[in-house]
């Protein structure tokens, strides 16, 4: 009896970054779902419109780098920033700040600094920051109303236009839920502020629901082990601390259930932060990354100019990524101690 | 009273951060990160003479030229003050830890013309700050050079590894970096009343 020699290794791992990402992008969609259903057609058209521009570049870069293109087309990773940055813009924002964010943040954040596994900044993160610095009109006068018994949502035809076109859409755009609670917590009580319509019945009308389709999908990426828990919990650890210290009273400042469902609080914890490229590599490393991104949250919402801060946290914690990787590298195998800080 | 200074702290450490949003001190900046060890070195040295010269120069304003009515010397004067202070770092820094020394290089005597030193010390002028405000403006301007040096040298070593295009190798990537962290420093612009 002849046994057939193979050598090992005998249990092939079937994990790849295609499928990673691939399993982001599918974590996103019940939030994009939730988006248009709430927001309108803006979400699917800026999607769209981002991934293609977003491959475009890819493209054209990996030609001039003279690098395989179909080899960095094919692991998805351009689409999910692609998807990642259309979710957390305006959905009537025009189509060449899209196109500028997605060329910024392919080009410059990605394949400048060596490509994909290499970029020290979040891409989607950092294209935002940039949108909000250049064109702060545009990315606070063009988010959509949400869809009530009063409130129509503009048509797919309309949409269109609005994005390629800059109509006048004014009846359905309006600031956000964050901003409009920042502005008036000074003059008015929690009750005054949100008998405003776009606050609906529950919390924030639209906006919970999303942050839930986060959620959900975020646990699916934990069930997958594509993230661990431990940065998701941390940011929303240290975003509860701060507004548990600072914002018990939801007469003078914005309230805690707003902080958690409303904004990017959760796409934030659980698709931005997660990145495992421009994020802290070991678990105590991502524990304290993720606070530190938890409390700079509420610093910027509470005390910074801008109604929602995730892309600048998100951008300074990764500066201080590779500073903590330093001091928390973990115990090697046969060590007594971890050996850590810039003496090893 | 302590409300003001600890606004001033985050103001001078965060929000006009000497290198990220005044780009001031940009030459250590490029010029002594790329390794940790090294740019820890150099913003303990800036430290201390940012702060001592920060408050020397205050005094030597107050005490010395607007007495005398000669504010007119006032950059003279300073550079002086900075050069005296340079020497004494180097000599202490010599003396405590040959190894940095060599390591600081001709970075040591640059502190001389590193432009945050003597920005620190025109801004008091300036600004009209009192003794306290100076010393807390001086050490709080060396403690945001420092951190940002520092996380900046931590992340330089990470992208001296990496695949970056040719074109782009060593310095100009740093400078893409810089661009980007100053981007990053501008969500704290508005944080505390200009």
């Amino acid at each position: 009896m002849a046994f057939v020699n193979i050598t090992s290794p005998h249990v092939v791992g079937h994990n790849s970054v295609t499928l990673m990402m691939g399993k982001v992008c599918l974590a996103l969609v019940p939030a994009l779902v939730a988006l248009t259903y709430f927001f309108g057609w803006g979400y699917v058209i800026n999607a769209v419109l981002a991934v293609s521009a977003a491959v475009f570049f890819e493209v054209i870069i990996t030609l001039l780098r003279k690098r395989p293109i179909l080899f960095a087309i094919k692991d998805l990773s351009a689409v999910t920033t692609a998807l990642l940055l259309a979710l957390a813009v305006p959905p009537f924002l025009p189509w060449w700040a899209t196109i500028i964010g997605i060329f910024f943040a392919i080009v410059f954040i990605k394949h400048l600094f060596g490509g994909l596994g290499h970029n020290p900044f979040n891409p989607a993160m950092a294209a935002y920051a940039l949108l909000l610095i250049s064109f702060p009109l545009q990315m606070t006068t063009t988010w959509s109303i949400a869809l009530t018994e009063t409130q129509s949502l503009l048509s797919f035809g309309d949409t269109l236009t609005a994005i390629f076109k800059s109509s006048n859409i004014d009846s359905y755009t309006g600031a956000t839920v964050l901003d409009v609670y920042k502005h008036n917590v000074a003059a008015l009580t929690q009750n005054e502020i949100t008998q405003n319509p776009i606050f609906g019945s529950f919390v924030a009308n639209g906006w919970e629901w999303v942050s839930l389709m986060y959620l959900l999908g975020g646990v699916f990426l934990i069930w997958q082990k594509v993230i661990t828990w431990h940065t998701p919990v941390s940011v929303l650890g240290g975003l509860l601390i701060m507004s548990v210290l600072f914002s018990y009273d939801a007469d003078t400042s914005t309230s805690i259930s707003l902080h958690f469902l409303a904004g990017s609080t959760m796409l934030g914890a659980f698709f931005i932060a997660t990145d495992p490229v421009s994020s802290a590599t070991s678990n105590l490393g991502k524990l304290y990354y993720g606070v530190g991104i938890g409390v700079l949250i509420y610093v910027f919402r509470t005390w910074g100019p801008n109604p929602d801060g995730f892309a600048f946290a998100v951008l300074l914690m990764n500066f201080c990524a590779p500073f903590i990787d330093h001091y928390t590298r973990p115990r090697t195998y046969g060590q007594d101690k971890a050996t850590r800080g810039y003496k090893a | 009273m302590v409300a003001e200074y600890l606004t001033l702290l985050v103001s001078i450490i965060l929000v006009n951060n000497f290198v990220l949003v005044q780009f001031l001190g940009l030459c250590p900046f490029m010029g002594v990160s790329n390794k940790l060890e090294t740019a820890i070195g150099m913003g303990l040295a800036t430290t201390f003479v940012l702060t001592l010269s920060s408050v020397l120069a205050y005094l030597v304003y107050n005490w010395l030229l607007v007495p005398l009515g000669l504010e007119f010397l006032q950059t003279i004067s300073f550079i002086l003050v900075i050069a005296v202070v340079v020497q004494f770092t180097e000599m202490v820094v010599k003396k405590t830890s040959p190894l940095l020394y060599r390591v600081l290089g001709i970075f040591l005597p640059l502190i001389t013309t590193n432009c945050a030193v003597l920005g620190v010390a025109l801004l008091n002028v300036k600004n009209n700050h009192s003794f306290i405000q100076s010393f807390l403006y001086g050490f709080g301007g060396a403690i945001g050079f420092s951190l940002v040096l520092i996380l900046f040298s931590a992340m330089r070593e990470r992208i001296n590894q990496a695949d970056v295009p040719k074109p782009f190798k060593g310095s100009a990537i740093g400078m893409i970096t810089a661009g980007i962290m100053a981007l990053a420093f501008l969500g704290f612009s508005g944080l505390v009343p200009a």
